[in-house]
């Protein structure tokens, strides 16, 4: 088992096997959200493109306004963005490609995305004073446990996502290495799986750090 | 005893027993495995029980459900890192 392949190197930057099938998941969530946007109506009818588009738009903000609260909508496209980069590199099993969240280094990027988030939210809304006081609560000698709490909760959502796909991609590694031998076999063992780690742990993994994301930055705005 | 145990091992190479003993680590990282089991379906046995009681709020209970499970896997993933970190990026090798 190998980590993503590294296809050349250019001026000391390694194109990773991560970085081409972001590129590939890029292109086809382009095409797949320009048919779904493209003649938007206002009136009249809408097509079946737009009320598909308008339907994951209608949820993602329900979501966010029951989880957040109903002040906080301006993070709905943030987190819609999210989610759906998340879908989308998380199903990529599905066409053989790698996964990009298998790779500590995508997972990471989200995951200080989302820190860095919760701190610059957090000190916006409830002022530097009171946010800085919020370290030395209960008690004084507590800061260096507070200061490590908050450190942490990148660390483990990174590592989350990482070791949920990783899991998934060693696990469908092991299977296609045992099962060349086998010819029929080898096409209906692998199929429940890939509906498994590709779809299930996929989709949750992808909602979970989403909502993770949520309840975090909304829980910094209101400390 | 000891010393039959030191001798047998002393015919071996010394890379050899260390990488014989970070297989048998991986292995052992992976029972943290059963704190996030016993944790998710306690999480789940409760929301079931809640549904029971309050089926209206089903959306709800399993939202929350989600996060609380996913947050109970954490010390299972970094048992898993630690695996993974033994098996395919094993520093002790050098």
């Amino acid at each position: 088992m190998n980590g993503p392949e590294i296809y050349c190197t250019i001026f000391g930057f390694e194109l990773t096997e991560t970085i081409v099938n972001t590129w590939i998941i890029m292109a086809i969530a382009f095409v797949i959200f320009y048919l779904l946007t493209r003649n938007l109506k206002a009136e009249g009818r809408p097509g079946k493109a737009q009320i598909i588009g308008e339907t994951i738009v209608t949820t993602m903000d329900n979501l966010v306004g029951s989880t957040m609260g109903k002040d906080k909508m301006r993070f709905g496209a943030y987190m819609l963005s999210l989610m759906m980069f998340l879908v989308f590199c998380n199903v990529s099993g599905f066409i053989g490609l790698r996964a990009p969240t298998a790779d500590l280094n995508v997972t990471f990027t989200l995951a200080i995305m989302t820190f860095c988030m919760i701190h610059f939210n957090s000190i916006r809304s409830v002022g530097l004073k009171h946010y800085a006081k919020e370290y030395i609560e209960p008690l004084p000698f507590l800061l260096p446990i507070n200061i490590l709490e908050q450190f942490t909760l990148p660390l483990s959502m990174g590592f989350r996502l990482f070791g949920n796909m990783t899991g998934g991609v060693i696990i469908m590694g092991l299977v296609y290495a045992g099962l060349t031998e086998m010819m029929f076999l080898g096409l209906v063992i692998p199929v429940p799986l890939h509906f498994y780690f590709d779809g299930f742990v996929a989709a949750l993994q992808s909602f979970v750090f989403t909502m993770l994301t949520m309840v975090f930055v909304a829980k910094g705005i209101d400390q | 005893m000891e010393s039959s145990i030191l001798s047998f091992l002393s015919q071996f190479d010394g890379l050899t027993i260390v990488k014989a003993a970070s297989a048998i680590g991986a292995g052992l990282a992976m029972i943290a495995g059963i704190g996030p089991g016993i944790g998710q379906g306690f999480a789940g046995g409760k929301a079931a029980e809640a549904v029971g009681m309050r089926p209206d709020s089903q959306g709800d209970i399993i939202k929350t459900m989600l996060i609380g499970a996913a947050v109970a896997e954490t010390c299972g993933i970094f048992g898993l890192i630690v695996a993974l970190i033994l098996l395919f990026a094993n520093p002790l090798l050098g």
